[in-house]
């Protein structure tokens, strides 16, 4: 390998700020197809960044990892949500959302801000090469936390929480990128798992209601549900 | 010291003679990508200087104001012209004149004339348009100020001959994630700034929809002229800011003999040419935002220059 340190701190930063975007556009789109295409965007830049700090630290971990995400991620748990949800929920273009959409990018600005400010705190085990992962990887939990708290549909608080583990992955490289495989695993397969249950509740939810607009959920029906 | 000058003149005469010919072969490029023949690359000229040929019309009810902004919104950009690295990478004769906020300044002057004309005039649609600029441009402002912030921060400096050689020496610097989140930035800070399809329609015809094209409702002959000139130039000047400054800093003259600044025009065009390509490419695939969606639009261009921001304060 003859990429200079200094290139692979650039690119990863790249990478990194390009998360960081993605973040942003997934918690202020207004539809649900922009939605699950930010995320697989954000998805990729992780992958991107892990493997990056793979090089860099060499690794052999945390391009496993890579390399399993890249394999998840932007591929099969997008595929996984077409095949779960109905197709109706993913028709729709406009998502409702508490607040609109400038307020929410100062809002998510803010946090930003916040998680910059705290990740001086913070250890940082990649030196300088994975420095800029620690807040952006904060920023994008506390996004993934905004999103999930804003969002009053069931598809796009499910990816919200994708968003935080994405920002909890790209924080915890840079923390710890020594971790064993075995525990690394753990994660992928954990969302698979998100992804499995709470498609399966908003199939369910669907049928049985009709909606899966959690702001509409606010009296309870009694009785069958057809 | 001669030659510096005359550089600099240099750089006024190609920004000047060049404009209409760019946003001449914009519009020729976005007609054949949507499968169209569409004009000459000269009909800016022909329509100059049909224009410049013509009578001019002035309303009884308007005051000076009407008649000496296409004036100053004509000069706004080549004096912004003089400030800038258009063909030469070091800095010519009236380079420490201003620096980029003052030639942010100086473009901003030409905006604010050309509202006031449009307020003058009386005509209904005229005002609408103008204080949909200044919305426009108000948003506008916040992305502005970070980006230059940001920049001369990075850079330590705010003069632009200095600022470019920063992003390429090393070249690690280049992919830095400030510089390219930067560079989204500003290009859709000349979308807005230029009306560009996002923010607004330059072929409308509408007057209901228009919001930049609507400062010229009322003018006529050279009036008319020289602000549709004006336009092509500040599209053309803000092109050779991202494209000399921000982005690819290469290919200018770095010697002093003539021969050199000649050949860096060429080059420019060709960078300009590939820019364009970048430019239809969106224009294309996207439609004219709503209104009130153009501050969500602005919003995306603040969070990358925030993002850019701090991004850049955390690894310098």
């Amino acid at each position: 390998m003859t990429i200079s340190y200094a290139l692979l701190t650039s690119l990863n930063g790249l990478a990194v700020g390009l998360f960081l975007m993605s973040s942003f556009a997934l918690a202020a789109t207004r539809q649900m197809q922009g939605c699950q295409r930010f995320y697989i965007a954000q998805s990729i830049c992780l992958v991107t960044s892990a493997f990056f700090l793979g090089l860099g630290l060499h690794s052999s971990d945390l391009l496993a990892v890579a390399a399993l995400d890249a394999i998840m991620k932007p591929i099969v748990i997008p595929l996984l949500l077409r095949r779960m949800v109905p197709e109706a929920i993913f028709r729709r273009r406009e998502i409702d959302q508490v607040l609109n959409i400038p307020s929410s990018l100062l809002i998510a600005l803010a946090l930003t801000l916040f998680a910059f400010f705290l990740s001086g705190y913070l250890p940082r085990a990649a030196g300088s090469l994975g420095r800029i992962n620690v807040p952006s990887g904060l920023a994008g939990l506390f996004i993934g936390v905004y999103a999930l708290t804003v969002r009053r549909e069931a598809v796009p608080q499910l990816i919200a929480i994708f968003c935080i583990e994405n920002g909890a992955l790209l924080c915890g490289f840079s923390i710890a990128p020594t971790l064993p495989l075995v525990a690394e695993m753990a994660f992928p397969f954990d969302i698979l798992i998100i992804a499995l249950v709470i498609g399966i509740l908003t199939r369910m939810t669907h049928e049985r209601v009709g909606t899966t607009q959690v702001g509409s959920f606010a009296t309870l029906r009694e009785g069958p549900g057809k | 010291m001669a030659r510096s000058i005359g550089f600099n003149l240099l750089q006024v005469l190609f920004v000047v003679a060049l404009a209409p010919l760019v946003s001449g072969v914009l519009s020729r490029l976005k007609e054949i990508v949507q499968s169209r023949r569409g004009p000459s690359i000269l009909q800016p000229y022909r329509d100059l200087r049909k224009l410049f040929n013509k009578d001019e019309v002035v309303s009884e009810y308007t005051s000076w104001i009407f008649r000496f902004t296409p004036y100053v919104v004509f000069a706004a950009p080549i004096f912004v012209t003089t400030l800038i690295p258009v063909l030469t990478s070091y800095p010519l004769f009236f380079a420490f004149m201003g620096d980029m906020l003052g030639g942010g300044f100086v473009l901003a002057l030409g905006g604010f004339f050309a509202t006031l004309a449009a307020v003058d005039t009386a005509n209904p649609y005229g005002p609408m348009g103008a204080s949909r600029t200044r919305m426009v441009g108000f948003l506008a402002e916040p992305v502005f100020m970070i980006v230059f912030f940001t920049v001369s921060f990075v850079a330590g400096s705010t003069i632009p001959y200095i600022v470019q050689q920063h992003w390429v020496t090393p070249l690690a610097n280049f992919l830095a994630p400030s510089h390219v989140l930067l560079i989204a930035a500003f290009i859709m800070l000349i979308l807005a700034e230029a009306g560009r399809i996002p923010v607004d329609n330059p072929t409308g015809h509408f007057e209901l929809a228009m919001i930049d094209e609507s400062k010229n409702l009322e003018y006529s002959g050279t009036g008319m002229a020289l602000m549709k000139w004006a336009s092509q130039m500040k599209l053309l000047v803000l092109m050779c800011i991202l494209l000399n400054v921000l982005v690819t800093p290469w290919g200018l003259a770095s010697g002093r003999s003539v021969a050199e600044v000649m050949l860096a025009a060429p080059l420019v065009l060709f960078k300009i040419g590939m820019f364009l390509l970048v430019l239809v490419v969106i224009e294309s695939s996207l439609a004219k935002l709503r209104l009130f969606r153009v501050s969500e639009f602005l919003g995306a261009a603040f969070v990358a220059s925030v993002v850019a921001m701090i991004s850049g304060l955390l690894s310098f």
